[in-house]
């Protein structure tokens, strides 16, 4: 037992990362509790101290920063192509979204109009993110209610999208799936073949949801008039997406500043009336089902032709010219040891992520690193104001809200 | 981006050596730092950019002032977006708080102040929020050495 040394580790307290707004409540008999880090419904990287007055929720103080890893910091050290990883790992239910809002804020400094291919393609696979990260969201938001037979139903069909996803580009979840011009490959053949099939699963069984949970009363009780916030508070919070929707403000940057192929596509926004619990999840099931209707249009439009732009600043040359000729070989090097050329200048880019807007401010002075490499986070800016929609209801609610918030830690902390 | 808009921002904020531009991607407001609560408060009630999107900083050693402080509002009736640049000083990091006009403003300034040294004057909650308590230092500013550690817990020999 020498190697253990169980005595070093026994002695002195750990110091306390964080420094609670308040220490006790507004009541003599106010009880403060933390709950989290170590919770599974606050995914191991939010603290929320609350003081509680006997089990409703008086004020709430919201913790994050336990998964920060210098996203930021080290993207400033890495070449454009060579941070793709990275940027996976911001929402890493949604990685491919990421990868294109990036991507989409590179190839604007540098003056690049991507191929028809690469643009359906990249809007088709949004969406087709857009159902997983949702699909993961609700699913969880409803085994935290006990739902557990809805949990499975759409973690199947979650995982049938992973599957598929990992047979285009290698991987589940951190997929390194863009490029700067374009995309790191093609699809494989018979792949829109298996969506079709997958799409047609997510019906049934997204239809059999709607069937357990959406007239369910225990599920109502939970969730209907709980953790509410009007549009005007959900502005003010800087709420985006799915949350900013449910209150009935149909804010979609899909619809209102359309970018990629989505001003072709005809698709809703549906919106919720009240801004409550329930509505936050009816609202993403319904835009799983736009979704689908949007990757249903874009499996005709579709269409033939290269997926990366023939640039030779930012795309890789052909592997068989590579090994043939000397030109290329350099070419090859150049790009991947000292990074695309991006002009200088500055750019704001943001997507319409499952979470609300993502969005990349990118400040370039030349060459191949990033100056400065901002994410504008749903999921950060979110915690700032779920406060909000904690404070006033009970203890037992702040799971089901904070699951209906869909906290990423990996986009709120970078 | 609605043309009528900008020309009115140009109209109407172009004034006390605040300046308008044009840049690809959205208006561009350079104020003093003494006017960024103003212009805000502008931006807000006059203008309807209601939504505060984010707030950052970037830091430009050698050059004086050293740092950009970076707001990006988005108008949810008029369906875009304005970046408000101000210039500090590294002796003076100090711009106004926007988080009596904004709630969303609370946190982001946090995040900036621990990152850059930005102090926020009027922000009562700058806590460190990504990092710990006790951390020394801004770590997204040019001069903070990218291999630094500063354990909270000894490592695990």
């Amino acid at each position: 037992m020498k190697g253990l040394s169980l005595d070093t580790r026994a002695s002195a307290p750990l110091p306390n990362p964080i420094r609670p707004a308040f220490e006790r409540g507004e009541r003599d008999d106010s009880v403060v509790v933390s709950i989290g880090p170590s919770h599974p419904a606050t995914h191991g990287t939010i603290q929320v101290i609350a003081a509680l007055d006997g089990e409703k929720v008086e004020r709430v103080d919201v913790h994050c920063g336990y998964l920060h890893r210098g996203f930021e910091k080290e993207c400033e050290d890495h070449t454009w192509h060579n941070l793709m990883p990275y940027v996976d790992r911001l929402n890493y239910c949604s990685g491919l979204v990421n990868d294109f809002a990036y991507c989409e804020a590179v190839e604007r400094l540098m003056g690049i109009e991507i191929t028809p291919r690469c643009r359906y393609l990249r809007t088709l696979l949004s969406e087709y993110s857009r159902i997983a990260d949702h699909l993961t969201c609700v699913a969880a938001s409803l085994m935290e209610l006990g739902a557990m037979t809805a949990f499975l139903y759409l973690v199947m069909i979650r995982d049938y999208v992973y599957e598929h996803l990992a047979d285009l580009t290698g991987a589940r979840l951190t997929y390194t799936y863009g490029r700067i011009g374009g995309l790191a490959r093609d699809l494989p053949a018979g792949w829109l073949k298996r969506l079709a099939e997958i799409l047609d699963q997510y019906e049934d069984f997204v239809g059999r949801i709607h069937g357990l949970m959406d007239r369910n009363r225990i599920f109502i009780d939970r969730t209907r008039d709980v953790g509410v916030i009007s549009a005007v508070d959900a502005i003010n919070w800087g709420f985006t997406g799915p949350i900013l929707r449910s209150t009935g403000a149909p804010r979609d940057l899909r619809k209102d500043m359309p970018y990629l192929a989505y001003a072709e596509l005809d698709f809703d926004v549906p919106v919720g009336i009240k801004g409550d619990n329930y509505d936050r999840y009816y609202v993403r099931m319904r835009e799983m089902d736009e979704s689908v209707y949007m990757i249903r249009q874009l499996m005709d439009m579709l269409p033939p032709g290269p997926i990366s732009v023939d640039d030779r600043r930012c795309t890789l040359p052909d592997k068989q010219l590579v090994y043939t000729e000397i030109e290329s070989l350099i070419n090859h090097f150049k790009l991947i040891m000292d990074g695309p050329d991006v002009p200088p200048g500055e750019v704001y880019a943001a997507h319409e992520a499952p979470n609300g807007e993502l969005g990349f401010y990118v400040v370039s002075t030349g060459g191949g690193n990033p100056y400065k490499l901002h994410v504008r986070a749903p999921s950060f800016v979110h915690m700032g104001g779920v406060h909000r929609l904690l404070e006033g209801y009970q203890l037992a609610d702040i799971i089901p809200t904070f699951g209906s918030v869909n906290m990423i830690g990996g986009e709120c902390d970078r | 981006m609605p043309a009528e808009i900008v020309e009115r921002l140009r109209a109407e904020l172009a004034s006390d050596g605040r300046e308008v531009t044009l840049a690809p991607d959205m208006p561009v407001v350079t104020v003093a730092p003494s006017a960024v609560r103003e212009t805000a408060r502008q931006l807000a009630a006059d203008h309807g950019f209601d939504l505060l999107l984010d707030v950052t900083a970037v830091d430009w050693p050698g050059r004086t002032p050293r740092f950009d402080v970076v707001y990006h509002f988005y108008s949810t009736s008029h369906l875009m977006r304005v970046r408000l640049k101000t210039r500090v000083p590294e002796e003076e990091p100090v711009v106004d708080s926007l988080r009596s006009l904004y709630g969303s403003a609370g946190f982001m300034e946090r995040e900036c102040h621990e990152m850059y040294g930005i102090v926020f004057r009027g922000n009562m909650d700058l806590r460190p929020i990504l990092l710990y308590e006790g951390f020394v230092g801004h770590p997204l500013r040019k001069d903070y050495p990218k291999q630094q550690e500063q354990p909270l817990v000894p490592y695990r020999k």
